[in-house]
């Protein structure tokens, strides 16, 4: 009869119409801001500097090797390196980034960045609302707005941020078991340079004796 | 499909007349192309496209390449007289390889795609330099996929296709003078606020705002 | 099919009805709600009927090409994913597919079932997307779109969970993958699959016997198969003329040999051939997917030859293919030795596609240029790069 195939894809209608009362796949409609989906864990938007402990410029991984700034595809990124050396976390003597600047609003959110850094100093962050007012600047980004906390990293992205920590707990591992080799065989070689002293002296004290 | 040896021998036998040369591609790919010239390519192409065997009727990618002219260092024996003897003295010699521009063609055949597995079959024609004698033959009777393709090359690169039936530009604006995709293509100076400038950028945003603002 | 048949392509001029009759010359123009982006046609109408149709684009044109002989090759994939922004995933694995026939690399097995996987569940959102666009212009204000875009939202959360982002991926990489599954990712992939076939069902419930969609539709934008192949149409345009080239069978690239699917043909070339190949090629994507789910085994998702930083290729040219949910998408890499490539080009399903815009369109109401228009399935990304 005429008109059949319309009548079907009414009834189908209907059917998504009704159900959307009582079945949430078919009313999947969420009013943003008052109600959130919660975000899914591996999304990323823009990136952010890690940083251990509680003081960020003492505690900050990027040691300013600049990779992140030359792979970067829009070349968002401007590093300046530091010409002095400060302690890091951990004590050690590094170099250290005087300037670190995203421009977010030409930052393409590819990831890249994070893909290349030897050092996991840059991670992707999940904050997407962050329009500003001010045309000029509002959008770029410096070394102090950027770092954020080791904990905050384990807050948005938690199975990341727990590999990531055993990776670097073992590499301090292996570097500490390679120090403490390195350091047994130093000994080791002194002990021995000590003992072959030894016998030179002693018949020469024995005939005092 | 056959290899592009075969290819070449079979137009060969076609068309003696028209000069074909194989151009062997080193890459692990293995895709050697066919550089055609341009007063026989039509004829080639046609030959291509309705030969029984070969039935080349679907061409795929139409391009263009710009290759800029190089100066190249060469040590040369010249001969030279010197105290009545004569000796062989090397000598470094630069000469300016010139450049052209090139269009490139990949032809597959869907009458007998599913025969096995083929690669493309590669075309190549060149003009005789980038800056006046641009002129090349348009394939388009042959093959209709490469009207807007041509007009793109015309567009970006240059290259003036002679029958074409609508050559104009196709994704820059009527007006536009210079072509984009060649290698010596300066970039025109309208240059907005720049937050992050470092290195290339920088330079050219510190002349431009040197001109701005004197 | 001889030389003489295309001696005279241009398409005829039909002549206007009325003796003193004069054409009226409109811009459907690049703002416009039925143009998918930015796009403007030159239209000649006598009276209702189109006398004459131009094309003119490249309003989103970025020059990626040049973008992309001044990055390296690791950093133009990120630019891939923004040429058919509603496809990334298949864009990144033409890109990858054709480095990887440049550099001579091997993909693992994994990394090929999830190429497979994401490339088949990239198709489904497209084709249900374009489906849905149709009918939008048809006049169905939205309905068979909002479903369809309800779908491709459990799609677009899964490429989330899997690449970080929902429709710029950036996830193939040369050689393989960039990151490995996470955890519980093929179980949710299999409920949605489970989900598809109801989904498509529903959909040809509320379309395919649809006495409107057919009256608009059928014996209207009507390509031949000649033409279309002289053209260089390829995907679902293509296979709605009736000509059987489906790049998934005629490569062999990746693993589609190993799974069984039909390349379903169409009889007449009209816009209604065009949806029904849309809908039954988006069945035969989940008959791929049933099976790919079954057997994705474990191992390296990477090739161990392959470098991230510093790549290198050698000198040569390679030209690489896949069947993109629009057509065949085409990279063209020219390398001299250096990190950049000498020559990059990108082979536009959607450009080529427009070739025939003209020819399908003439003597058509000017109502039905817009369906044609839509039928054709474009996206300005990709048409002007």
């Amino acid at each position: 009869m005429l008109g059949e195939g319309m009548l079907k894809g009414l009834a189908e209608t209907a059917k998504n119409f009704a159900g959307s009362f009582v079945s949430k796949e078919r009313m999947t409609t969420v009013q943003y801001p008052e109600e959130r989906i919660a975000p899914i864990e591996n999304t990323r938007d823009f990136p952010f500097l890690v940083y251990d402990g509680s003081d960020a410029m003492a505690g900050l991984r990027c040691v300013a090797c600049q990779i992140c700034e030359k792979e970067c595809p829009p070349k968002c990124i401007y590093i300046v390196k530091s010409t002095d050396k400060k302690p890091d976390f951990v004590g050690k003597m590094q170099i250290y980034p005087t300037r670190f600047d995203i421009d977010i609003s030409v930052c393409m959110s590819c990831q890249i960045c994070v893909e290349v850094c030897p050092f996991e100093a840059i991670k992707m962050d999940t904050e997407f609302e962050l329009s500003t007012t001010d045309r000029f600047g509002g959008l770029l980004y410096d070394r102090e707005q950027l770092s954020k906390s080791n904990e905050h990293y384990h807050k948005i992205h938690p199975t990341e941020a727990a590999e990531v920590d055993a990776r670097l707990a073992e590499e301090k591992a292996k570097a500490e078991a390679k120090a403490k080799a390195a350091a047994e065989a130093a000994a080791a070689k002194a002990a021995a340079a000590a003992a072959a002293a030894l016998p030179k002296e002693a018949p020469a004290k024995e005939p005092g004796a | 499909m056959k290899t592009a040896e075969e290819i070449l021998a079979a137009i060969k036998l076609a068309l003696p007349e028209a000069g074909v040369e194989l151009v062997l591609n080193p890459s692990p790919s293995a895709q050697h192309s066919l550089r055609l010239d341009p007063a026989h390519a039509v004829a080639v192409a046609s030959f291509l496209r309705d030969d029984t065997e070969l039935a080349l009727d679907y061409c795929s990618n139409a391009t263009g390449v710009d290759w800029p002219s190089k100066e190249v260092t060469e040590k040369v024996k010249v001969a030279k007289v010197a105290d009545g003897v004569e000796t062989q003295v090397e000598e470094t010699v630069k000469r300016v390889e010139p450049g052209y521009l090139e269009a490139v063609y990949h032809l597959f055949s869907m009458k007998h795609a599913h025969r096995e597995i083929t690669g493309p079959v590669v075309l190549r024609m060149r003009t005789v330099n980038r800056t006046d004698r641009v002129e090349l033959p348009s394939l388009t009777p042959v093959w209709r996929s490469v009207e807007f393709q041509e007009r793109e090359i015309f567009d970006l690169f240059g290259i003036v296709f002679t029958g074409h039936p609508d050559l104009r530009r196709i994704l820059m604006w009527d007006g536009f003078e210079d072509h984009p995709m060649r290698r010596d293509y300066v970039d025109p100076d309208d240059y907005e606020y720049e937050p992050t400038p470092h290195d290339e950028v920088l330079k050219r945003a510190e002349a431009h705002k040197a001109g701005v603002v004197a | 099919m001889s030389a003489t048949a295309f001696k005279s392509y241009r398409p005829p001029v039909i002549e206007p009805s009325e003796e003193g009759d004069e054409l009226l010359e409109v811009a459907m123009g690049p703002h416009h709600p039925s143009t998918h982006g930015v796009f403007r046609m030159d239209v000649a109408l006598d009276g209702e009927r189109v006398v004459k149709l131009k094309p003119v684009f490249g309003y989103l044109h970025r020059n990626h090409e040049k973008i992309a002989e001044t990055a390296s090759y690791l950093a133009a994939m990120p630019y891939t994913d923004r040429l058919d922004y509603f496809c990334s995933l298949t864009n990144n694995w033409a890109y990858a597919l054709a480095v990887e026939k440049l550099a001579g690399l091997e993909v693992p097995e994994r990394a090929q079932y999830i190429r497979v996987i994401t490339a088949e569940l990239t198709r489904i959102q497209n084709h249900a997307s374009a489906i849905g666009f149709l009918l939008q212009e048809m006049g169905a204000s939205g309905t068979p779109l909002m479903y369809a875009f309800r779908e491709r939202e459990k799609i677009l959360d899964l490429f989330e969970e899997l690449t970080g982002s929902r429709m710029m991926c950036n996830y193939m990489r040369f050689g393989g993958c960039r990151v490995e599954l996470p955890k519980g990712w093929l179980e949710k992939v299999k409920t949605v699959v489970d989900g598809l076939p109801q989904f498509i069902d529903e959909t040809e419930a509320l379309l395919t016997g649809n006495e409107i969609l057919m009256a608009r539709s059928q014996g209207v934008g009507v390509l031949k198969p000649d033409l279309a192949v002289n053209a260089g149409i390829t995907g679902p345009m293509l296979r709605a003329a009736g000509v059987n080239y489906d790049i998934r069978k005629v490569d062999h690239y990746g693993i589609y040999d190993r799974f069984k699917f039909r390349v379903p043909l169409g009889d007449h070339g009209d816009i209604y051939d065009r949806y029904m190949i849309r809908v039954l090629e988006a069945r035969e994507s989940v008959e791929i997917l049933k099976q790919a789910l079954k057997d994705v085994p474990a191992g390296p998702i990477m090739d161990p030859k392959s470098k991230i930083r510093g790549f290198r290729p050698k000198v040569g040219e390679a030209y690489g293919r896949i069947e993109a949910p629009k057509g065949e998408l085409g990279f063209y890499l020219i390398s001299d030795g250096t990190g950049n490539p000498y020559r990059y080009r990108v082979r536009p399903p959607s450009l080529i596609n427009l070739t025939v815009l003209e020819d399908m369109c003439l003597g058509q109401n000017v109502a039905d240029v817009v369906l044609i228009f839509g039928s054709v399935d474009i996206v300005l990304g990709e048409v002007d790069r």
